[in-house]
């Protein structure tokens, strides 16, 4: 399975040219980009670990696509997004997100269904890979 | 028109008997509003051989305090404080016979936070008046210090996308089709096929309730059977418009708490509920974590028609303070009615903190919001994703399109329909974020998008000569000519 969080799951991968691109629209709108990373993509899992802080004060892609590949080097095996946030008055939150890398196999999500009462179903969403210990997830 | 107050003053004031209204303090030209006044914009079409500012400080007169005759009983009171002033009266451009009413309104005259107060006075007996052939509530400016005593959306644009976990584009929905007559079970495999094919979000119809063919907890099992399945094949949150409309406040606090209980994150309410029952259910929203939808059913019945009624851009403002998350307020291209100026007006009421006036937007007052959530405007009707360049730029990022027909008439089938829309969507918006011109590049960022997307191939070939232009009935009066659709 495909996991189509983010802006552009839809779309086939992007190569690093569109990423830039994307990326320098953000800079452009003031925005601060950040790097973030996980072998869980829940999508409940809110919290992605974070590859350092926001890049506030970078005005150039280039420096990001950077950091990007360094993240890559070591964490290329698990889900890495790039999230920019606007500061401004009345948002103060996420303005663009999307996945700029994704394991090999993606192993999807299981749904549990527990009986209640009536007819009503409990559902519960487990992602495969979070059944190994975290770090150990797609090797 | 006559600039001269001739409100009679002292004794002779209340002498027994009938005055004109514009002798009786509703018309008052060199009146100031205060910055906490609320000010009505009407436009007013007298009865033949009516005078227009007496017509005028009548409307102002019975929307306030004013009775057909002068009663002394006036005096009991700060009557003068409690009368609306019609303080300027102007001809509507190109529309003889027409004049534009602006009254402004004491704070005091109105209940803090209720939409149903306001509006008894606003639009209560005096649409009914005999001197008038007809009236038209155009906008109104809120003050500030009214705007704090509403709640506002339950969930407002920001946190919506914050559960919702989805940035930087429009929100994709559909209503489910037929829109009367599936099954519990046939119905949520609509749901389920759209979801997991790629959109966000799918909807009941405002007509779906619970009717012998579907009764409503049938609709609600399956449907969020179909969400969480559809959410654990894409990893991807998702949602469906449960509709809760029912003919009792108990009945819909029924459905929306089982609605609750199944784990759905939205709910939706129609318009023709009433404004009591719309604030009921946006404080339970506000209390349960839950995204409210408003379907609009019923108000073309008087927003549509420019001459009675009450436009659509007070309906929204009202909407805002009432406090729903979603609101239908126009595609410009699809088969609703919708001007594209007009339209960007709604548009900007829902979302701005502030609004200029912009009178060629129909915006007749700046209006401060005061930090009230942002309410996420829902383009309904008619739409397919071969405008989807067209739609990104008239509407903007903030919004649900929501393809009904264009989803679920896919030649094969309603997966592949979600998914065209999905491509199109993320290929424009890629587009745009590159500096491309993706207005002008739209039918060709498609095309391209297409090459690795049947389902979007297919797509714009079956819809691709699909338009709907007629001219608008509901425009600006300070453009000159009808605005083309596309």
């Amino acid at each position: 399975m495909r996991v189509t969080q983010g802006c552009f799951s839809f779309l086939p991968d992007l190569t690093d040219e569109q990423i830039t691109a994307q990326i320098q629209y953000c800079l452009e709108k003031g925005w601060a980009v950040n790097i973030e990373f996980t072998d869980d993509p829940h999508p409940r899992n809110t919290y992605w670990e974070m590859w350092g802080l926001p890049m506030f004060d970078l005005r150039d892609a280039a420096g990001i696509m950077r950091e990007l590949s360094e993240c890559r080097k070591i964490y290329g095996e698990r889900y890495i997004r790039i999230s920019a946030f606007d500061s401004s008055h009345g948002w103060e939150s996420i303005r663009l997100s999307f996945i700029v890398n994704r394991p090999q196999n993606e192993p999807g999500f299981r749904l549990d269904r527990q009986e209640t009462v009536g007819r009503n179903q409990r559902y519960s969403t487990r992602s495969y890979a979070a059944e190994r210990p975290e770090g150990e997830r797609y090797s | 028109m006559n600039d001269q107050s001739i409100t009679v003053r002292g004794k002779d004031r209340y002498k027994s008997g009938v005055m004109e209204y514009k002798k009786m303090g509703y018309w008052e030209p060199s009146y100031q509003p205060k910055d906490t006044d609320v000010i009505a914009l009407f436009r007013v079409t007298p009865q033949d051989g009516v005078d227009p500012t007496e017509a005028c400080a009548a409307v102002a007169g019975e929307s306030s305090t004013a009775t057909w005759t002068v009663v002394w009983t006036d005096r009991l009171t700060a009557a003068e404080k409690y009368r609306a002033k019609c303080y300027r009266v102007e001809p509507v451009p190109g529309s003889p016979g027409s004049y534009f009413a602006y009254i402004a309104y004491d704070l005091d005259l109105f209940e803090p936070g209720s939409i149903a107060n306001l509006t008894a006075s606003i639009i209560g007996n005096v649409f009914g008046f005999k001197p008038l052939k007809a009236l038209r509530l155009e906008d109104m400016r809120l003050p500030v210090a009214y705007v704090k005593t509403f709640q506002g959306p339950a969930t407002g644009i920001v946190v919506e996308r914050e559960r919702l976990d989805k940035f930087g584009r429009p929100l994709l929905g559909a209503t489910v089709k037929p829109k009367l007559g599936l099954s519990g079970r046939n119905y949520g495999r609509v749901v389920y096929e759209a979801l997991k094919g790629g959109l966000d979000f799918t909807k009941d119809d405002e007509n779906i309730n619970s009717q012998p063919f579907m009764h409503w907890r049938e609709r609600f099992l399956y449907c969020m059977e179909a969400v969480n399945k559809a959410q654990a094949g894409t990893g991807e949150i998702k949602g469906t418009y449960l509709n809760v409309t029912a003919a009792t406040m108990e009945d819909m606090y029924e459905r929306a708490e089982f609605a609750k209980e199944l784990g759905s994150n939205i709910i939706m309410i129609d318009l023709v509920i009433g404004y009591t029952a719309i604030q009921s259910m946006a404080k339970w929203a506000r209390r349960n974590d839950m995204i409210l939808h408003l379907h609009r059913a019923g108000h073309s019945t008087y927003t549509r028609q420019r001459s009675h009624g009450v436009s659509f851009r007070v309906i929204a403002k009202w909407m805002r303070l009432a406090g729903v998350d979603h609101i239908h307020a126009g595609t410009v291209v699809g088969k609703l009615e919708g001007d594209p100026n007009t339209t960007r007006g709604y548009y900007d009421i829902c979302r701005e903190d502030f609004n200029p006036m912009r009178l060629e937007h129909g915006v007749f007052f700046d209006q401060h919001w005061a930090s009230l959530n942002k309410l996420m405007p829902v383009a309904s009707g008619g739409i397919h994703a071969g405008q989807m360049h067209q739609l990104l730029d008239l509407l903007g990022e903030d919004v649900v399109l929501q393809f009904g027909g264009g989803t679920i008439g896919h030649p094969r089938g309603i997966a592949a329909g979600a998914t065209a829309n999905r491509v199109a969507l993320e290929a424009m918006i890629l587009a745009r974020n590159e500096g491309r011109d993706y207005v002008h590049e739209g039918p060709e960022i498609l095309a391209k998008a297409a090459q690795t997307c049947t389902p979007l191939r297919e797509a714009l070939e079956i819809w691709k000569d699909v338009t709907f232009n007629y001219e608008s009935t509901d425009t600006p009066d300070f453009v000159p000519t009808v605005t083309p659709a596309a």
